[in-house]
């Protein structure tokens, strides 16, 4: 081998990186849930450890019954690029919940029960708020198979030590 | 666009050691470049390492990690555990293509 070639070896192990990232989903809304999933699978992606926080309106992601029924409300995002006064109209939020779900999936980007899968199957840590589950009158037994562990808010800043956290 | 010699090969790369002329790739370059970066390619690496060059030669750009499951049929967690740390980097470097550019 010789020396040019050493240095075009791309370093993909390059140090143990202690590079860590955590995610607080608290917003079960379908534009709210998205792009914490997306950043999370792509730090997985990199060899990044990766926790993601389920905690108030974002237990709907890993509850087994709401997470295929996720929406996106007009009224709920005042970007949404369309008038705030449709987003009470009746059958609205059908409309552009059907529609979100329709750009994700021209994008093969997966549902959000799927998606969930994939970023524990990738090595990604999924835990619920103690609180949370409480307040919900909810245990292990309601949430999705790949929820780690249901944990409280004093575990979660403890794993997230040193960690760069991101809240949605 | 550097060029290096690898398995008595003459190729090109790109300045992280990418191979950017598909058709300069064959199985003993790619088994060299897996051996590069510390892999010991099998049955189960090769399969994705195909997969990943027909792809690319009917879709023109390198197949994202959910498009290998998806379309491929490789689990997520069998990439993880055949190109640990940064899959779908590994497997492009290994298999001569360009790092993919999908989100997801």
């Amino acid at each position: 081998m010789t020396d040019l070639q050493e240095g075009l070896i791309p370093n993909f192990d390059d140090e143990e990186t202690d590079r860590k990232i955590c995610f607080i989903c608290s917003k079960g809304n379908l534009d709210m849930v998205y792009p914490a999933l997306v950043m999370a699978n792509a730090a997985l992606g990199e060899g990044i450890e990766t926790h993601i926080f389920f905690t108030f309106w974002g237990m709907d992601i890993i509850h087994d019954t709401t997470v295929d029924h996720l929406k996106f409300t007009i009224l709920g995002n005042t970007a949404s690029h369309m008038p705030q006064a449709l987003g009470g109209m009746p059958g609205m939020t059908a409309v552009a919940t059907h529609k979100m779900k329709k750009q994700m999936e021209d994008l093969e980007v997966p549902g959000v029960r799927e998606f969930i899968e994939l970023i524990s199957d990738a090595g990604g840590k999924l835990w619920a708020c103690k609180m949370s589950a409480d307040m919900m009158h909810l245990t292990e037994d309601d949430l999705l198979e790949h929820v780690d562990g249901i944990i409280t808010a004093t575990e979660f800043i403890e794993l997230s030590d040193g960690a760069q956290v991101i809240f949605t | 666009m550097p060029t290096i010699t690898i398995a008595s090969s003459s190729v090109e790369v790109n300045d992280e050691g990418f191979m950017t002329v598909y058709d300069e790739w064959n199985e003993e370059i790619g088994t060299a470049l897996a051996a590069n970066i510390g892999l010991e390619l099998t049955d189960g690496h090769w399969e994705v390492i195909r997969f990943l060059r027909d792809d690319f030669a009917s879709q023109g750009e390198t197949a994202t990690l959910r498009r290998v499951s998806n379309t491929g049929g490789m689990p997520t967690k069998s990439l993880f555990k055949l190109f640990p740390k940064k899959p779908a980097k590994k497997m492009a470097y290994i298999a001569g293509l360009p790092k993919p550019h999908g989100c997801v």
